[in-house]
């Protein structure tokens, strides 16, 4: 549980990957506003084959007994790999198409379990979408 | 219309090519190219989710694909081919003449050296690259539309590597 002072070490972890910077902009982003970024790990795939961003990936969810990747694109490779590693892990959710708001949602969650935060922040950063100006 | 891509990439069906490439070139289908893929139902679906629903997909072996390369290029549509490997590729074109092949990515792995930031090469790799253009394909390296194609001596010689 968290506290005034800010220690949130039980607070819920994920991996964050995508194409390009996508990743670690996205938890320095977090970092800026929230001071939470180190809840976020994020993983850049640029160099690598299918099956190496799929080893790397599930690596790192063992290393850091995370069940939750959140990724940039529904066609990226990474997305793909992600669920290819669902496949043999059934306790684990995969939330593809992240934002900033999606994420803030996440490192804020309290009361839910991994899994439940995800779903939770998927929608939350389905709603922060919006269109503002000519052709509304 | 036809058929107006002939691309190798390891990832297969991703941003670059649903997006990077498939808007652009307003592709109405893709002809994905792969023995795995085309028995297995379940990567099939896996890579279907990955594609607006406007887009179609086949999933073909080589051997089918070479039986079937006409029949798209007659088609009034707007297609891209994709194979996942340098050999997959190889193996149609001994089949079906094609004039351009695209290398779109093959990222790293064991005996592969890197040539271009997004293409990994192991020495047969190289050879059934120049077994392509000694067929009369035009083979350029080309990661998304906007990039500078790189020519298959530059790429070989690893001439735009920093």
């Amino acid at each position: 549980m968290s506290d005034a002072t800010g220690d949130h070490a039980e607070l819920l972890r994920a991996i964050v990957a995508g194409h390009g910077d996508f990743a670690n902009g996205l938890v320095s982003a977090v970092q800026q506003i929230t001071g939470r970024g180190d809840q976020l790990i994020g993983v850049s795939v640029a160099k690598l084959c299918v099956e190496d961003i799929e080893n790397l990936l599930r690596q790192k969810m063992i290393d850091a007994n995370v069940r939750v990747i959140f990724t940039d694109l529904q066609a990226g490779s990474c997305t793909m790999a992600a669920r290819r590693i669902l496949r043999g892990m059934d306790d684990a959710v995969l939330v593809a198409g992240a934002n900033l708001p999606m994420l803030l949602d996440y490192v804020f969650a309290e009361g839910r379990n991994a899994p439940e935060a995800a779903r939770h922040a998927a929608e939350r950063g389905r709603v922060a979408i919006t269109a503002h100006g000519a052709g509304a | 219309m036809t058929l107006l891509l002939y691309r190798i990439d390891d990832r297969l069906l991703h941003g670059q090519v649903v997006v990077g490439w498939g808007q652009p070139l307003d592709i109405d289908f893709i002809v994905l190219v792969d023995d795995t893929v085309a028995t297995s139902d379940w990567e099939q679906e896996l890579y279907r989710m990955g594609v607006p629903p406007e887009m179609q997909v086949y999933f073909l072996t080589a051997d089918d694909a070479i039986k079937a390369i006409p029949e798209y290029r007659a088609d009034s549509r707007r297609g891209l081919l994709l194979t996942g490997d340098i050999g997959t590729m190889r193996h149609i074109v001994d089949g079906a003449k094609i004039d351009a092949v695209n290398i779109g990515g093959i990222h790293s792995g064991t005996g592969r050296v890197q040539k271009l930031r997004y293409v990994f090469l192991s020495p047969d790799e190289e050879r059934q690259l120049r077994d392509l253009a000694a067929q009369g394909a035009k083979v350029t390296a080309q990661d998304v539309p906007g990039a500078r194609p790189v020519s298959l001596d530059d790429l070989l010689a690893g001439a735009e590597l920093t």
